[in-house]
């Protein structure tokens, strides 16, 4: 699946977007965050605090129980600011 | 109804968007147009960059508008939001709607405008005038707040 990077997420991470293959066992949003987290340093620092982490699957808000079933692309982002 | 929404760098004329809603019409009685302009934070900011989620950004703002559209009894929703740079005092985001009688109107733009923030995919960084590139703009509790107000 693709994921994508906002904001300070973006900054942090250092990437915009990329494809990500994370093994069946990650099953919900949260659980993503969580993998992600143990991919490197710069992602540890990304989701350091996971409860101020926003999701989207497909373009979708979602909680972080939400299933990934086939979504195709997961975006990470802080509380959003528009407006 | 279909409401009208764009996501644009380019900037926005709010009185042609509002006449857009109301031209060759007599049942509109109550056009209510807000538009958010950029504030130079007390004369230290010298722009915000406003990064958005292309496509998700439409698209949720669609989902707010089509909810506002299920809510009141509107004849016309205009939502255009900017991305990009944007000076102080440049307009960010516009929201018109019409209706026969004022409180929908009213109401319908203040829930528009109180979901879009908590809700459509955008960012604020600030760029400061003495050159550095400032933080990004937080999220409020006073923004979820206003937004949780409409869930009653």
């Amino acid at each position: 699946m693709k994921a994508v990077y906002f904001a300070w997420v973006r900054e942090r991470i250092g990437k915009t977007e990329e494809e990500i293959a994370p093994p069946a066992e990650v099953r919900t949003a949260g659980d993503l965050i969580a993998w992600l987290s143990a991919q490197g340093e710069e992602y540890a620092y990304a989701f350091e605090n996971p409860k101020v982490i926003r999701v989207a699957l497909d373009r979708a808000h979602v909680k972080h129980d939400a299933p990934l079933g086939d979504a195709r692309e997961a975006a990470f982002f802080p509380p959003m600011t528009g407006g | 109804m279909i409401p009208t929404i764009r996501v644009q760098a380019q900037d926005f004329d709010a009185a042609q968007e509002a006449a857009r809603l109301t031209q060759g019409r007599a049942d509109i009685g109550a056009v209510v147009t807000f538009t958010g302009l950029c504030r130079d934070e007390g004369g230290r900011l010298a722009a915000l960059e406003l990064e958005h989620y292309p496509g998700m950004a439409e698209e949720e703002i669609s989902r707010v508008a089509a909810q506002a559209v299920e809510r009141w009894p509107l004849q016309g929703v205009t939502v255009i939001h900017r991305f990009g740079k944007i000076a102080p005092g440049a307009q960010i985001v516009l929201v018109v709607t019409a209706s026969s009688h004022r409180v929908a109107a009213f109401e319908a733009a203040t829930f528009l405008m109180d979901y879009l923030k908590t809700r459509a995919p955008f960012w604020k960084k600030e760029h400061r005038k003495d050159g550095t590139s400032g933080d990004w703009v937080a999220a409020t509790e006073a923004d979820d707040a206003a937004a949780g107000r409409w869930d009653a």
